[in-house]
This record gives structure tokens, C-alpha cells and sequence, in this order.
């Protein structure tokens, strides 16, 4: 039994049950916020691309729940739960979902280009690996600076067959800049199969020709993966030299919200979703709170109210909010510098 | 005033910008030990150390990307292509990270970079090597553009880029490099979107920019030595912002004009300035606006050839000839 695992194992010494209790709660947050996406996509609420963190809560949680306030963080287009865990006003991304004045990026981003200046959330990018150079150069502006800054890269699978990236680790050893690129292995690149698209079968294997520590973890549970975060930031942070972690983790819901359960039977079986699902980190961190004293059934369930309530409350504020106004068409487009309007 | 080198001109321009802003660095295959590919970042790296002149793989993508993440975080990178063909490789991270980022999240994040390198061909470097596309980055909103044609303007211009909070695309010419002209001492900067008129005339406008604006002047000299034929010569200078201002002023007096590129006639910029002036200035014309470009071809190697495929200073004068006909 995978909850009889996790009990056996020991908290890491800088992480409290109260400090647990908090990154549980995040991960609810971020999977009641999920769960209230796609019922207002079919309601017409929001357009575009839609991509969902659902199964992969652990990930962005426990790695973010390393970074300090002054350190950065870069993402893929599945941008939803790293904005959550890093702080941002869950209020405030819905409204960017919803194309309204009162999100993250004025609703000219959406789904795919969460940002967060003030928590150094440096956005979600939607051209697979893209950002991974420009973590690059985060990398370099901190060791320019001389600051123990860090710069988190979020990406997927696959990212790791676009040519771009190959570059970026490249130099990233090059320059020892100190970011943690961080590879996302949920099993497909849309419908394609790492053990296809990838010729070697490890990601980690392959990003260690690169010349810098590697390591591949498990992402479903919780605590393995801040415990191993913790590890490799910390590492990160002093040494510096960049880290690349390949994290084995599972999307519950299909690539995005045109990848629907027939598309998916294409891809996937029912089975292995099923497999995955009995390794969900929200479930098996209940558990380990409940067995270990950490929390009561009453708690858990209170907590779960409340993540939905947050997520509700969202979905209310984008509801309520204004769309951009007509003049946010040609702002923007230059800092210091109007764009002739030909109408 | 002391006259100097394009090359000098953009390199006094880097200097100067890299003393007064410690957040000023460049990056760029062969840009610091072997001294430049065009010898343009000569001396940088035994002045400013390896932080600030930092030497990259082949790779220009990651040049790109690693230039536009340090750019948002606030420091201020000049990035070098060897030339802008190669740029095609990081054409994603100029028009879909560089160009959009400021916009898609919001006006929150601004990229203060600067790509530079040599455009445009006519060394017999063939097919892969000779690429002009301005047009191309022109084509995306959140570029600016520029493309000087002498020394003066380079460095002026360069100043403006580096100290601009945008990405530019500072477009140079392999021919140019070692062009001499007079250049202000001092502290100057040439600002973005002001175009320039080179040579002053009353009959026919001829608009160009870049290593053009050279063959231009030119064909205007003898033009008026062999015809009487007093040409205007506009030198844009900026591609985005466009200057029409000056252009539409030039063809209130002319009523003729020519637009002179050495990129591709097909969907090149000379389109762009020859719409602009029909619908801004249709009354004014007295001839259709022509263009003088490159031919619709890939650039090719024997030298006859190449010549054939670049505009010439005779095509210029043909085409003088032909809107006063």
C-alpha cells in the first residue's frame, strides 16, 4: 500500500505539520481551482487554449514552497497551479482566464501566460521549451548581479526534444548559472508517449551530458518531492551551478480541454489513468496527516471546503469583473510608444 | 567632428554605453577573444572582463533567449548575430518572446535588448548568407527597427537602442563596416522614427536605408551632374517607427518618388512606404511610386550574377528616369 510508504517516512526536518498542513492546502486550492476551469469553459466563460495541473499538484507545491521571496520562477503554458503555489491571488488568475481587466496580465495573456512580477513569477509561455532559454538569462542577470538568487524552470516532457532547450542547458553549464530546470515527465507530449518521441527513455539520462547534476524523483507524493527540492535549490543557491531534475508525475485530465475522454482512448487506457489516480498526492497527504495526528477528518474536510469555497469565490470575481477596455488593444505594444490606430 | 569607421563608430557606441551603465553586456559568437567577427567588439573584452563580453557557443537561439531573460530582469544585453541570416534560427525568440512579452502579460514586463549584427549580402556569400528580411521584423509589433547607413548615425543610433526600453533589431551591412564618415564628439544620440534627408532636391524623392542609401546617393550625384536631375535623398534610417513625415513632405515638393532596398522587391518594405504614400499622398503623385530592390531570387555566388541580383546604382537612375518620363 502507498499510504502504509508514506507514513514510514519521517518529515524533513524543515518542514512542520503546520508547514505541511499549508502545502496541502495549496495543492487543494489548486485542484479546486481546476476543477471549476473546465464547467466554465463549456459555459463559454473563457476561449482558447485551457490546460489543467490536475495529478501534478506536488510538483509546482513542493518545489515552490522552497523559493524566497526574491527568487524567480518561469513556466510552460500549464501555468495555473505554479502561479496558485507561489502566492498569486487565485481571484486574480481566474479573471485572466475570463479575459477580464482585473487579471494577472489585464486579460491580454489568458490561460497560458499567467505572470506575477511582484513573486517573480517571470510567466507561463506556450511555445513548448521557449522559456527555457530565457531562464538561461535570468540565470545569468543573478550571477551578474552576484545575489544567492535562484530562477526555477518548469517545463514538460516534451521539451526536451526542441532544440532550443538543448541549447539552454548547454549554457547553462557554460555560464553555471543557478537555475533548477525542471522537467515535468507526465508521460505525454499531448498524445505522444515519452518512450516514442524520447530516444532514450530517461530525460534525466539525457540532460546529463550537459555536465550538470541530474536526478530523477518521483512527483506524486508530497514529501519526496520537497525533500528533494530542498535538496537541489539549496544546492543550487550556494554552489552555483545549474540542477536538472526530471520529475515522473501524471495528468489526470487530457492535455488540454479539446483532449477529451475519446481523444484520449487514442493515447491512453482507462487502466493506467486509473494506476495514476490511486497515486493522487492530494489523497495519499491526507492520509499522512490523518495517520500521523497532523490532522483530523473534520479538518480535512473543513480545509476542502474552503479550497472550493476560494475557488468558487474566483470564478465569482472574474464573473464580476469588467473586460479591458477597447483602448488596451494598442497599449503595451511598445513601453514608450503608440501604435497608429488605421481604423 | 572626427571622422571615423562605421565599425568604430558602433564600437565607440558600445563602449560609451557599457561605462555609463554597468547593466550594459554583450553576447555573441566570437565576440569577445577573437575581438568581433567584424572586429566591432575589438578591444571590449580586455576592457570590460568576460562578464561583460561574454563569448557563446553557436547557438542563437539560446543567445537570443538567454539575452531576452537577463534583459527582463533588468539588465540591458546587446546581443550580436554574425549576421541577421542566422537569426533566422532564433526567429521564436525574437517574435514570439522578445516581440510579445511586454504585451501578453500585460504591459508588466519590459525587454530592453539589443540584437545587432550585419544584414544584407553582395560579398559572393551566396544563398544562406546574404538575407536582408527587415520587412520581416518590421511585419511584428513589439519590434523596433533600425538600419543605419553611416557612421554618425550608427553610433547615435546604437546609444538610442541600448538605452531603449524595447527589443530592437539594430540592422548593420557587411559593406558598410568600413565606410568612414564624420562623427560628432561628445555625447549625442540619434533618436528612433526621425528620417533623414541626405541629399536635397526638387524633382524626384528617392527613399532608402541601409547600405542603399550609399548607391543612392550615388545615382542622385550623377543623376545631377550627367541630367540636371536634382534628387531628394531620404535615408529612413528607422523602419519602425516610421518616419512618413518627412517622406510625405519630400513628395509635396517632388511628386515623384523611389523606393530603394536591397531586400527583395516581393513583400519587401518598399511595399509598406509605397501603400503609405498612396493613401496618404495620392493627389500629390505625379508618377507611379516605383521600387528598386533585390530580385526575386535566392542570392547567388558567381559574381555576375550577384551583381545582377542586388539593386544597382544604374537601376536607380533607370528608375529616376522612368517616374520623370
Amino acid at each position: 500500500m502507498r499510504a502504509e510508504v508514506l507514513v514510514k517516512k519521517a518529515l524533513p526536518d524543515s518542514l512542520t505539520p503546520q508547514r505541511l498542513v499549508e502545502l496541502y492546502r495549496t495543492m487543494l486550492l489548486i485542484r479546486h481551482f481546476e476543477e471549476q476551469c473546465a464547467p466554465a469553459y463549456r459555459q463559454g466563460k473563457m476561449g482558447g487554449y485551457m490546460h489543467v495541473y490536475i495529478g501534478q499538484e506536488a510538483v509546482a507545491t513542493g518545489f515552490i514552497a522552497h523559493l524566497r521571496d526574491d527568487d524567480y520562477m518561469l513556466c510552460s503554458y500549464r501555468d495555473h497551479g505554479h502561479a496558485i503555489a507561489r502566492g498569486t491571488d487565485p481571484r486574480r488568475i481566474m479573471a485572466e482566464l475570463f479575459g477580464r481587466y482585473t487579471g494577472v496580465a489585464k486579460g491580454k495573456g489568458g490561460s497560458m501566460h499567467l505572470v506575477d512580477v511582484e513573486r517573480g513569477f517571470l510567466g507561463g509561455y506556450g511555445i513548448v521549451g521557449g522559456m527555457v532559454p530565457l531562464a538561461v538569462g535570468v540565470g545569468y542577470g543573478i550571477r551578474y548581479r552576484g545575489t544567492d538568487q535562484v530562477c526555477l524552470c518548469f517545463f514538460g516532457d516534451g521539451a526536451m526534444n526542441i532544440g532550443p532547450v538543448h541549447e539552454a542547458l548547454n549554457m547553462a553549464t557554460i555560464y553555471k548559472v543557478p537555475v533548477v530546470f525542471i522537467c515535468e515527465n507526465n508521460r505525454y507530449a499531448m498524445a505522444t508517449p515519452v518512450e516514442f518521441a524520447s530516444a532514450v527513455p530517461s530525460l534525466a539520462e539525457r540532460a546529463k551530458q550537459y555536465g550538470m547534476p541530474t536526478r530523477q524523483i518521483g512527483g506524486m507524493d508530497l514529501l519526496e518531492v520537497y525533500r528533494e527540492a530542498e535538496e537541489i535549490i539549496r544546492h543550487v543557491r550556494t554552489t552555483p551551478e545549474p540542477f536538472f531534475v526530471e520529475v515522473l508525475t501524471y495528468r489526470f485530465e487530457g492535455h488540454g480541454i479539446a483532449d477529451n475522454p475519446t481523444n484520449q482512448a487514442l493515447y491512453r487506457t482507462k487502466e493506467e489513468v486509473e494506476y495514476w489516480r490511486q497515486r493522487d498526492p492530494i489523497v495519499n497527504t491526507a492520509r499522512f496527516l490523518l495517520e500521523n495526528g497532523f490532522a483530523t477528518e473534520n479538518e480535512l474536510l473543513e480545509w476542502d471546503a474552503h479550497a472550493k469555497q476560494q475557488a468558487l469565490e474566483a470564478v465569482a470575481y472574474a464573473d464580476a469583473s469588467p473586460e479591458p477596455p477597447l483602448e488596451e488593444l494598442y497599449r503595451d505594444v511598445y513601453t514608450d510608444m503608440e501604435v497608429q490606430e488605421w481604423r | 567632428m572626427a571622422v571615423i569607421t562605421y565599425r568604430e563608430a558602433l564600437r565607440q557606441a558600445l563602449t560609451e554605453e557599457m561605462e555609463r551603465d554597468p547593466g550594459v553586456f554583450i553576447l555573441g559568437e566570437e565576440v569577445g577573444r577573437y575581438q568581433g567577427t567584424f572586429r566591432v567588439t575589438e578591444g571590449l573584452l580586455q576592457r570590460f572582463g568576460e562578464m561583460r563580453v561574454v563569448d557563446t557557443p553557436i547557438s542563437e537561439s539560446g543567445i537570443a533567449g538567454m539575452a531576452i531573460g537577463a534583459a527582463m530582469i533588468g539588465l540591458r544585453p546587446v546581443a550580436e548575430f554574425m549576421t541577421f541570416s542566422f537569426a533566422l534560427i532564433a526567429a521564436d525568440q525574437l517574435v514570439n518572446h522578445a516581440a510579445k512579452i511586454l504585451y501578453m502579460f500585460g504591459g508588466q514586463i519590459a525587454v530592453p535588448v539589443v540584437f545587432r549584427g550585419p544584414a544584407g549580402g553582395g560579398a559572393q556569400l551566396s544563398a544562406q548568407h546574404s538575407h536582408s528580411l527587415e520587412s520581416w521584423y518590421a511585419h511584428i509589433p513589439g519590434l523596433k527597427v533600425v538600419t543605419p547607413a553611416t557612421p554618425a548615425d550608427a553610433k547615435g543610433m546604437l546609444k538610442t537602442a541600448i538605452r531603449d526600453n524595447n527589443p530592437v533589431i539594430f540592422m548593420e551591412h557587411a559593406k558598410l563596416y568600413s565606410t568612414r564618415g564624420e562623427v560628432p564628439q561628445g555625447e549625442y544620440t540619434v533618436p528612433f522614427g526621425v528620417a533623414d534627408i541626405k541629399r536635397e532636391g526638387r524633382d524626384v524623392t528617392i527613399i532608402a536605408y541601409s547600405q542603399p542609401v550609399l548607391l543612392a546617393l550615388h545615382a542622385a550625384q550623377k543623376l545631377a551632374e550627367t541630367e540636371g536631375i536634382e534628387c531628394e535623398v531620404i535615408d529612413l534610417r528607422s523602419l519602425q517607427p516610421l518616419d512618413m513625415d518627412t517622406v510625405l513632405r519630400s513628395i509635396h515638393k517632388t511628386h515623384r518618388a523611389v523606393v530603394v532596398h536591397e531586400d527583395h522587391r516581393n513583400v519587401g518594405f518598399g511595399a509598406e512606404v509605397v501603400a503609405r504614400i498612396q493613401e496618404l499622398a495620392f493627389d500629390e503623385l505625379d508618377a507611379p511610386v516605383l521600387r528598386v530592390a533585390s530580385a526575386d531570387v535566392p542570392i547567388p555566388y558567381a559574381r555576375n550574377l550577384e551583381r545582377a541580383a542586388f539593386p544597382s546604382e544604374e537601376d536607380i537612375i533607370r528608375a529616376v528616369k522612368r517616374v520623370l518620363a
